[in-house]
Formats: structure tokens, C-alpha cells, sequence
């Protein structure tokens, strides 16, 4: 299959007056159309870092970014910001981790989705509002005019990251990078959103970028898995075959294969169940 | 399986659970709060209501869970319990001392016996002051010690959470996230309460990191004999670490039990759909493979 993100020797090297870190090192990988590629690593180790470079995110003046991304065949990292704000929202696209601060707390929520259609294509700000509309319903929302003029602050949790992850997928972008798309929300809501993206996933056809520390969401959805320490790939390969047999004692660590059982709660309860009998 | 009162089981970190240990630390009874809130620009007022009816005991000693959705009531408990807030109505009993019944001056020194831990420890902790200042300050505040008895007491208990000494002028945006909530436990324990209320206080950690506080607050647990309410909303992670589970749903407590029991035969129907949303890891990949 062709490749829909090529990333050669990506390097970030952050940049301050005291101070001068890598947070990823030469680190390469492929995203195929359509698939799910997840990134695991504890926190510092650079995975928000490499998603946000891959958007051209990061500021020229504090990160050097060196390497390449070659996004359906162009270069991402030399490209110029009018082509760069082409790709963002229609070609490549993000879903924060905190979907509260991630969208204007200002802005009524129908308007803030409108407005990222009306900024990629020439329509009439009605047609964009429809777009809004069927993609709200497509993520499980009842786009009510009462929603449509709603602020971020009169949502739950769990409607303001399918509101976040509308806003994601209404250019139809190849690929969305999810970082840590679950972690602010509660068991149920967690359920819910990994159920949506594994049905987006097969009805759109998208390819996800999937930054998670949760095995749980990672076994869910992945078809590959990257796991990242210090800002390199330690381990990389399909996720059957890393969970089932990982290589590397990190790879274990993250996901969980380093010890007999999972929960020690189930392991005390027959430890009581036998003392009961005899 | 009901526990048996007669018999002594031991149970996870070698706890007791028997008849001389179920002395309780805190017994919540028909606890309600509302929150009365402004509608914007109309300026309408409105109740919210956050506790209905709510009763929790706490065993001394013991690590308490309680768990549920967002917006279920479990942070307004726990904030009744620490005193931050104060309940509608109900009654807090605290080592034998009904809180609400207690006059302004009689409830000061109880502020020490429980403290709070909180979910962002970025946002909990004072960005201007330096580490040994955050940890002292409880102790200026309730007139305990010299300056430089004070100080003693914050190296000891950077030492206790595992923080290394290098870092007491060290400003909470200097260390990591880690490092942040470790200092907040520290700054929590420095009046030595009997019991802490930690607030999703792991969830803004990564994995490994959560899985070393943890192991701290079993080790600081039976230094000091610690008992934990721990306000959780990952059923997950709660089954590693806690004796005793109480489900919140609605505004109310539906069903207390120890952990064991409540992981294998939850009695209440929301429990039960609670625990069957979340499917195990072992199960996810095994299906993976069918």
C-alpha cells in the first residue's frame, strides 16, 4: 500500500536562553491510508512534541525541527505557511487532550465549526453550517439550533470532545492526530468515543495518528504501535504482535505484560474465596 | 460473600480487616449540598444539586475509593469533607465529632486532621512560592515550630516523598508533573492529619508515574497510619489499590463494599454496568485475535 506520512529523521531540538533539550531523536515511521498507528511513552517523552511538529506547529523560535515529513509526497518541514494552513483541518488534523481549552470559550459552538469549513473552501456560510450540522449528527450529536448556539462552558465533557473531534474531521482529512483523546473523560465517556472512532475509522477511512498512554485504548483501536522513551522509538511493530510478544522491557512495562495477573483485587478475592471454603 | 465481622482476612498490603480494626474515622449520614448558580446576563438564579442524601463511613486505616461519572457528586463530598465547602444539610462525624455542630473556632483545628490532595497539582500549588515554602506554610499558618524547625520538617518530608533535597528553592514550574503532586502529598501531610482526601490526585499523572505515587501513599499510609478517601473515576486503576470501594451515581452513594467483593459481585445494577464498561486488556487483545 502507498504511504499517506512519511517521517524521515524527524529531530526536535528545543531552544531556550538557559538550556537546549532534544525531545525527539531521529525518529522514523509511516502511516498507511487508513490506518491506526499508536504512540505510547510516559509523559516527556515526546510524543505531543512529534505531533505537533507533524502540523508544523511548533515555533521557529524555540523549537529546531530537522528531518522530514513528507506528506502525500511533499515536505511538510520546508513547505511555506500558505501551504501549511492547506493541510492543516482539510489534509492533516488534531484533537487536543483538553477539549475545554482547546475551543474558544467565546465563540457559540456551531460558529466554531462553521468557521473552520468557511476558512478551507469557497461556500456560502449556510452551506458551512449545514456541514457543521451532519457532522455533529455523525459524531453522535444532536445538533438542536439550542447546541448550535451553546457555549463550550454549557457542554459536558464528553459533548465537547465530539464537538473537538467534529471540528477535526469536517475538512475530510486524511489523517487525525488524537493526543490522548480520552484522558479527560470518565469510564463511560471513554467507552463511548473509542466506539466512535472505531466506527469513523471504518466509515471514513481515516488514518490516525493515536498518542495514548492507556493500553486499554491502544488495543482498542491500533493496528501498529510506537512506543517512544527519551524521545526515540524503543519498539515499533503491529500491535498483536507487541503485545503478545513484546522485545523490549519497556514495551512490557506500558503494556502491562510484566506481571502475572492484572488485577490484584481479582487474585485476593480467590485468595478469600478459598479461605471461605475451608 | 459478606465479610465476615468475626473473622480477621488479610487483605492486599497486610492490612487487619477484622472486629478490632473497624473503628470508624468518618461517618457521612443524609449529606446534601446545592450549588445556586447565576444564569449569565439574565443574572436568573438556579440550584444545581451536587448531594442528595449521601452516607459513607470510612474505616480507620483504610484506603476508601469512591467512584463514579463525571458530575455524580464525588468531588462535592469530598470538598464537604474537607471542610471547603459547607453541606445543605446531613450531619460529619469525625473521629467522633459531629464537623457541622462544631463553632468556627472549635473547626479550625480540625482543618489540620484532614487535608486535601488535588487532581492538578499545577494549578493547586502557589507558582511564586519555592518548594520549602509551600510545604511550610500549613505549619506558619496553624503556629507550629520555629523558622527553623519549620524548615527542618519540609526537608523530612521532601525526604518522605521521595523529593530530592537539591530542589527546595526549586518553583512548582521547575519540576515536572511528578515531582508537582509529590510535593503536594508533602505539603498535605505537613500537619500529620489522620486523613487525606486526594481528588483524582492521579490523574493527570502517565502511567509509570502513577504507579510510583501509589506505591509512596502505601508506604506513607503505613508510616503514619493514614486513612485515604480517594476520589477516582478510573474503576481501573481503583482495583489496584483499594481496600474498600464506594460507588456514587446521581448524587448519592449506591453501594459501598470492600474492593474484592465489589470487583467480582457488585450488588447494585449501576455497578454492575459500570464494571461492564470496562473490559479488561487481557480480553480487548484476546478478541483482537478471534
Amino acid at each position: 500500500m502507498e504511504t499517506l506520512l512519511k517521517v524521515r529523521n524527524l529531530t526536535i531540538r528545543y531552544r531556550s536562553e538557559l538550556t537546549e533539550r532534544e525531545a525527539v531523536r531521529r525518529v522514523s515511521f509511516d502511516v498507511a491510508p487508513g490506518e491506526v498507528l499508536g504512540v505510547m511513552g510516559e509523559s516527556g517523552c515526546g510524543k505531543t512534541s512529534l505531533g505537533l511538529a507533524l502540523l508544523g506547529l511548533l515555533s521557529k523560535e524555540h523549537a529546531e525541527v530537522s528531518g522530514s515529513v513528507m506528506f502525500r509526497g511533499d515536505d511538510m518541514l520546508t513547505m511555506k505557511e500558505t501551504s501549511l494552513q492547506e493541510i492543516r483541518g482539510a489534509g492533516i488534523s488534531m484533537v487536543y487532550q483538553e477539549p475545554g481549552t482547546a475551543l474558544s470559550p467565546v465563540m457559540r459552538i456551531g460558529m466554531q465549526i462553521s468557521e473552520i469549513v468557511h476558512a478551507h473552501r469557497q461556500w456560502s456560510w449556510k452551506k458551512c453550517r449545514a456541514e457543521a450540522h451532519s457532522m455533529l449528527a455523525r459524531v453522535g450529536l444532536t445538533p438542536t439550533e439550542r447546541f448550535f448556539s451553546a457555549y463550550p462552558h454549557q457542554l459536558s465533557g464528553g459533548q465537547l470532545q465530539r464537538v473537538a473531534l467534529t471540528q477535526a474531521l469536517i475538512c475530510g482529512p486524511a489523517l487525525v492526530i488524537a493526543d490522548e483523546p480520552t484522558a479527560s473523560l470518565d469510564a463511560r465517556s471513554q467507552c463511548d468515543l473509542i466506539a466512535l472512532l472505531r466506527e469513523l475509522k471504518q466509515g471514513l477511512r481515516i488514518s490516525l495518528l493515536l498518542i495514548s498512554h492507556t493500553p486499554e485504548i491502544q488495543a482498542s483501536l491500533a493496528d501498529r504501535l510506537m512506543v517512544m522513551q527519551d524521545g526515540e522509538i524503543v519498539e515499533e511493530g503491529r500491535f498483536d504482535r507487541m503485545y503478545w510478544r513484546p522485545v523490549q522491557g519497556y514495551t512490557k512495562t506500558l503494556l502491562r505484560r510484566d506481571r502475572p495477573a492484572a488485577d490484584r483485587n481479582f487474585e485476593r478475592a480467590d485468595a478469600e474465596q478459598e479461605h471461605a471454603a475451608r | 460473600m459478606p465479610l465476615d465481622s468475626e473473622k480477621t482476612l488479610k487483605v492486599g498490603s497486610g492490612k487487619q480487616f477484622g472486629a478490632e480494626q473497624a473503628e470508624e474515622l468518618v461517618r457521612i449520614e443524609h449529606l446534601s449540598k446545592e450549588y445556586v448558580q447565576r444564569r449569565p446576563l439574565t443574572g436568573a438564579e438556579f440550584t444545581v444539586r451536587a448531594l442528595e442524601d449521601a452516607n459513607l463511613t470510612i474505616r480507620r486505616g483504610i484506603t476508601l475509593a469512591l467512584v463514579g461519572e463525571s458530575g455524580a457528586g464525588k468531588s462535592t463530598l469530598g470538598r464537604c469533607l474537607a471542610l471547603l465547602e459547607e453541606p445543605d444539610s446531613g450531619e460529619i462525624w469525625f473521629d467522633g465529632k459531629n464537623l457541622l455542630k462544631l463553632s468556627r473556632r472549635e473547626l479550625f483545628p480540625m482543618h489540620r486532621q484532614i487535608q486535601l490532595v488535588f487532581q492538578d497539582p499545577t494549578s493547586a500549588l502557589n507558582p511564586g512560592m519555592t518548594a520549602e515554602e509551600i510545604i511550610t506554610e500549613p505549619l506558619a499558618i496553624h503556629r507550629e515550630g520555629t523558622k527553623a524547625q519549620r524548615r527542618e520538617r519540609a526537608r523530612e518530608l521532601m525526604e518522605q516523598v521521595d523529593l530530592p533535597a537539591r530542589l527546595e528553592h526549586k518553583r512548582p514550574l521547575e519540576l515536572s508533573g511528578g515531582q508537582r503532586q509529590r510535593l503536594a502529598i508533602a505539603r498535605a501531610l505537613a500537619l500529620k492529619p489522620k486523613l487525606l482526601v486526594l481528588d483524582e490526585a492521579l490523574s493527570s499523572l502517565d502511567l509509570l508515574n502513577q504507579e510510583l505515587i501509589l506505591k509512596l501513599l502505601a508506604d506513607l499510609q503505613r508510616i503514619h497510619s493514614l486513612t485515604y478517601l480517594h476520589i477516582s473515576h478510573d474503576l481501573r486503576l481503583v482495583s489496584q489499590f483499594a481496600d474498600e470501594v464506594a460507588v456514587m451515581h446521581d448524587r448519592r452513594i449506591v453501594e459501598q463494599q470492600p474492593a474484592s467483593e465489589l470487583f467480582m459481585q457488585p450488588h447494585d445494577r449501576y455497578t454492575q454496568e459500570l464494571l461492564a464498561a470496562m473490559p479488561s486488556l487481557e480480553s480487548i487483545c484476546a478478541e483482537r485475535l478471534a
